[in-house]
C-alpha cells in the first residue's frame, strides 16, 4: 500500500471553546479547560468590510484557521494551492434556501445563492488574499477530514510544493437538524510540505491501509466536547498533533483509512 | 509551471444528457444541431426559462435496496452508469484490480438538494421531514458519491467534489494524482446534476438565467438553460485509444460569481493544461468552450480564445445542446471531447444566430467534420474556480 511522509509548518484550530491552536493543543492534553463563556464567531479580516459582515459562519471560520496555519507556516497564502473539505457545507444557507424556495422562490437573495456553493470558502480565502493557485472543495460526509487530507498530500507528494489543507462544519439548523447530525462550529487548518524546512514542526508518516477501520476515538474531555460536530474526524489527529508523538487511523470508507504517525521535530 | 505528465488513458466513458441517454443520443445531437432544450416544464414555481431535462426520471427508481438513496440526482447516476456498458466496464477493472484498488473521484454542485428541498414542502406538523425522505445521506452533498460507490461495489478512497460548474473537470485531476502516487489502479471520475429549485431560482435571482434558449456568444445572448445530465469515465494508467494529457487547475482571486475581467485566471489554467500536456496551442483542433452564454462568461472567454489560438481551431460551446449542466458540465464536455476525437464530429454553437463581434475566427456556429488530434475543454465556477483539460488520441496498448 502507499505510503509517505509530510512536513507539518502549520497547524490551527477554531471552535467557541478552542480559539487558537495553543489553548486546542493545551485542552488536548489535558493541561487547559475550555473557554468560558464561548467566543463569538472570529471576524473574516481578509474580506472587505461590507463582505465581513455578510460572511457566511462557514466562511469565517475558515478563513481564520487557514490565516493562522499559514502565517505559522512562515509563507504568503498567495504561493499556496488549498484542499478545502467540508462534510455538509454551510448548513444555515441550505436551510434558508430549500425554506425560502418553498413559498417564496422569487426573494431568493443573489448573495446567499452565490455563498450556497460549497467552495464559497475556498473562492473567499482565494479573492481575499489574491491567491491565484488551484483550490478544491470537497467532501466525503463523516470522512471529509481524512479525504481532505489525502488529496492534500497527493497534491503535495505530487507536485513536490506545500499546500493548504482547511476543514470545517457548522451545526445544523432548521428543520435540516432532523436529518443532518452536525452541533457547534469547528474549523482547522494545516500547512503540509513535502520537504523540511525551518518551519517544521515535526513528521506525519502516512500509510494507505485496507480491510474495516475502526477509529480511534478522541480521548480528551475538549476534543469529546466537539466531536457531535461533522468534521469531527479531525480530532484524533489533532489530538495526536498535540502529543510529542503518536499513530492515528484515519477512516476513509468502510474498508480504508489512513493511519498516521506523528513524531514532533524535537521529540 | 508544471512539468509534463504520462498520458492516462481513459479505457470507458459514457454521457446523458438533454439530449438522450449514452453517447449515440449525445452524438446524434450534435452532429445534426438539435437542441436538447426544451420549455420551462420543471419547477414547482414558474419560471420562464428553458432547460435541458433527461426524460424518464421520475419513473426510474433505484433498486429497493439502494432506496435510502432514491432521490432524482441519485436516479440521473443510475440511468448515467447503465449507459454505454459503463458498469460492465468498471466490474471488469474490479476484476482486475480488486475493488480496493479502484477509486472514485465524483464532481456535483446540486447533489440532491432537490431531495431536501422537497422534503421542506413536505414538513410533517412537527416541522420534520416526512418518513420516506429521512435518510440522513440524501440529505448532504456526498450523497452521490456515497450512491455511486454502492452500485460500483468498489472499496478505493471515495470522494466528492464540490467546485460549483468546475466540480467534474477537476475530477480528472485528482484521478491523476491517485494513480501516480500509486494509491489506487483505476479511478471512475464523472459528476451528476440535477433540476432543482436551488439553481433554477438561484441563478434566476442573479439576473443570469434567459427566457430563452441559451445563445453562447450571441450578441445579443441574454443568460444561460440551466441542465442536468450524469457523465462518467473510467481512467487507468498508460496510454490507449483516447487519453488525458494534461490539466490545469486555478483561482481567479476576483469575485464570487463573475470572472476576472481579463480571464487571468482562466489562462493560467490553460498554460498549466498545455504544460502538462507537453503542447503548444496550435496543436489542439479542437475547444468545448465553457460558454454559457452569460454576458461575462462569453466575453472574458471569448478574449481569451482570440488572444491565444490561431485562426484554425474549431471551437464551440454545446451548453445550446445540453443547457448548462454546472457540477456535470465538466465530465458531459469531456465526452464531447473525447468524441470529437473518436469521430472527427466537431460540434457548432446551436441556438446561436448571430456571433458577438468580440469572437474570433475559432469560434464556430456550425458543425463540421475533421481530424481531431487533440481536444481541450474549458470549465468555470463560481469562486472564481477555474480547470481545463487536454485530451489526446493515442495508440492502444
Amino acid at each position: 500500500m502507499s505510503s509517505g511522509t509530510m512536513y507539518l509548518d502549520g497547524i490551527a484550530c477554531w471552535s467557541p471553546t478552542l480559539v487558537d491552536w495553543d489553548s486546542a493543543r493545551a485542552a488536548f492534553r489535558g493541561e487547559a479547560g475550555l473557554l468560558d463563556p464561548p467566543a463569538r464567531r472570529p471576524a473574516p479580516e481578509l474580506l472587505a468590510p461590507t463582505e465581513r459582515r455578510r460572511a457566511p459562519d462557514t466562511v469565517a471560520i475558515a478563513l481564520e484557521v487557514a490565516a493562522r496555519a499559514v502565517a505559522q507556516a512562515g509563507r504568503t497564502p498567495g504561493e499556496l494551492p488549498s484542499v478545502f473539505t467540508s462534510a455538509h457545507g454551510d448548513l444555515a444557507i441550505n436551510d434558508y434556501m430549500c425554506a425560502t424556495l418553498v413559498n417564496e422562490p422569487m426573494a431568493i437573495s443573489p448573495t446567499r445563492f452565490h455563498n450556497s456553493v460549497h467552495n464559497a470558502a475556498a473562492g473567499y480565502w482565494t479573492i481575499g488574499t489574491g491567491c491565484m493557485q488551484a483550490s478544491t472543495a470537497l467532501t466525503a460526509f463523516l470522512h471529509s477530514f481524512a479525504h481532505g487530507l489525502l488529496e492534500a498530500i497527493s497534491q503535495a507528494s505530487i507536485e513536490q510544493r506545500p499546500i493548504l489543507l482547511v476543514a470545517y462544519d457548522i451545526a445544523a439548523c432548521g428543520a435540516l437538524a432532523c436529518v443532518t447530525a452536525s452541533r457547534g462550529m469547528l474549523a482547522t487548518a494545516l500547512v503540509l510540505n513535502p520537504a523540511p524546512g525551518a518551519n517544521s514542526l515535526g513528521t506525519l508518516t502516512w500509510t494507505l491501509q485496507a480491510g474495516p477501520a475502526v477509529p480511534l476515538q478522541p480521548v480528551s474531555a475538549a476534543a469529546r466536547s466537539l466531536q457531535e460536530n461533522a468534521i469531527a474526524d479531525c480530532l484524533p489527529l489533532l489530538e495526536c498533533i498535540a502529543n510529542p508523538e503518536g499513530d492515528v487511523l484515519l477512516p476513509l470508507g468502510d474498508a480504508l483509512a489512513l493511519h498516521i504517525h506523528w513524531k514532533a521535530q524535537h521529540a | 509551471m508544471p512539468v509534463p505528465i504520462s498520458p492516462l488513458q481513459i479505457s470507458a466513458y459514457t454521457a446523458t444528457t438533454a439530449c438522450g441517454p449514452g453517447k449515440a443520443a449525445l452524438l446524434d445531437g450534435l452532429e445534426h444541431e438539435r437542441s436538447g432544450l426544451r420549455a420551462n416544464d420543471f419547477s414547482v414555481h414558474p419560471l420562464e426559462t428553458w432547460i435541458g431535462r433527461v426524460d424518464g426520471l421520475e419513473s426510474a427508481a433505484v433498486p429497493e435496496s439502494l432506496a435510502r438513496w432514491d432521490c432524482r440526482n441519485n436516479r440521473l447516476a443510475w440511468m448515467g452508469l447503465h449507459g454505454d456498458g459503463f458498469i460492465d466496464a468498471v466490474r471488469s477493472a474490479r476484476d482486475r484490480y480488486g475493488a480496493a484498488r479502484i477509486a472514485l473521484v465524483l464532481g456535483t454542485s446540486t447533489s440532491s438538494i432537490g431531495a431536501s428541498e422537497q422534503a421542506y414542502r413536505e414538513l410533517d406538523s412537527d416541522g420534520r421531514f416526512p418518513e420516506y425522505l429521512r435518510s440522513s445521506i440524501m440529505h448532504t452533498p456526498h450523497s452521490l458519491g456515497d450512491f455511486v460507490q454502492r452500485v460500483l461495489e468498489i472499496e478505493g478512497p471515495a470522494v466528492t467534489v464540490a467546485t460549483a460548474c468546475s466540480s467534474s473537470a477537476k475530477v480528472f485531476a485528482q484521478a491523476d494524482r491517485l494513480l501516480r502516487l500509486g494509491i489506487a489502479d483505476a479511478v471512475v471520475v464523472g459528476g451528476v446534476d440535477t433540476l432543482c429549485g436551488s439553481v433554477l431560482f438561484g441563478f434566476n435571482s442573479l439576473a443570469l438565467v434567459s427566457p430563452q434558449p441559451c445563445r453562447p456568444f450571441d450578441v445579443a445572448r441574454n443568460g444561460i438553460s440551466i441542465g442536468e445530465a450524469a457523465g462518467f469515465a473510467l481512467l487507468e494508467r498508460g496510454s490507449g485509444a483516447l487519453n488525458l494529457l494534461g490539466y490545469g487547475e486555478s483561482s481567479d482571486a476576483h469575485h464570487m460569481s463573475t470572472p476576472h475581467p481579463q480571464g487571468l485566471g482562466a489562462e493560467r489554467a490553460l498554460d498549466d493544461a498545455l504544460a502538462r500536456a507537453g503542447l503548444g496551442t496550435d496543436a489542439i483542433d479542437y475547444i468545448n468552450l465553457h460558454g454559457t452564454a452569460s454576458e461575462k462568461n462569453d466575453e472574458v472567454e471569448a478574449a481569451l480564445i482570440a488572444r491565444r489560438f490561431g485562426p484554425t481551431v474549431h471551437a464551440s460551446s454545446t451548453k445550446g445542446y445540453t443547457g448548462h449542466t454546472l457540477g456535470a458540465a465538466g465530465i458531459v464536455e469531456a465526452a464531447i471531447s473525447l468524441l470529437a476525437l473518436e469521430t472527427g464530429i466537431m460540434p457548432g454553437t446551436v441556438n446561436t444566430q448571430a456571433l458577438d463581434a468580440l469572437c474570433g475566427p475559432q469560434i464556430r456556429m456550425r458543425s463540421a467534420h475533421g481530424t481531431v488530434r487533440h481536444a481541450l475543454s474549458n470549465s468555470f465556477g463560481f469562486g472564481g474556480n477555474n480547470c481545463v483539460l487536454v485530451f489526446g488520441r493515442g495508440v492502444e496498448a
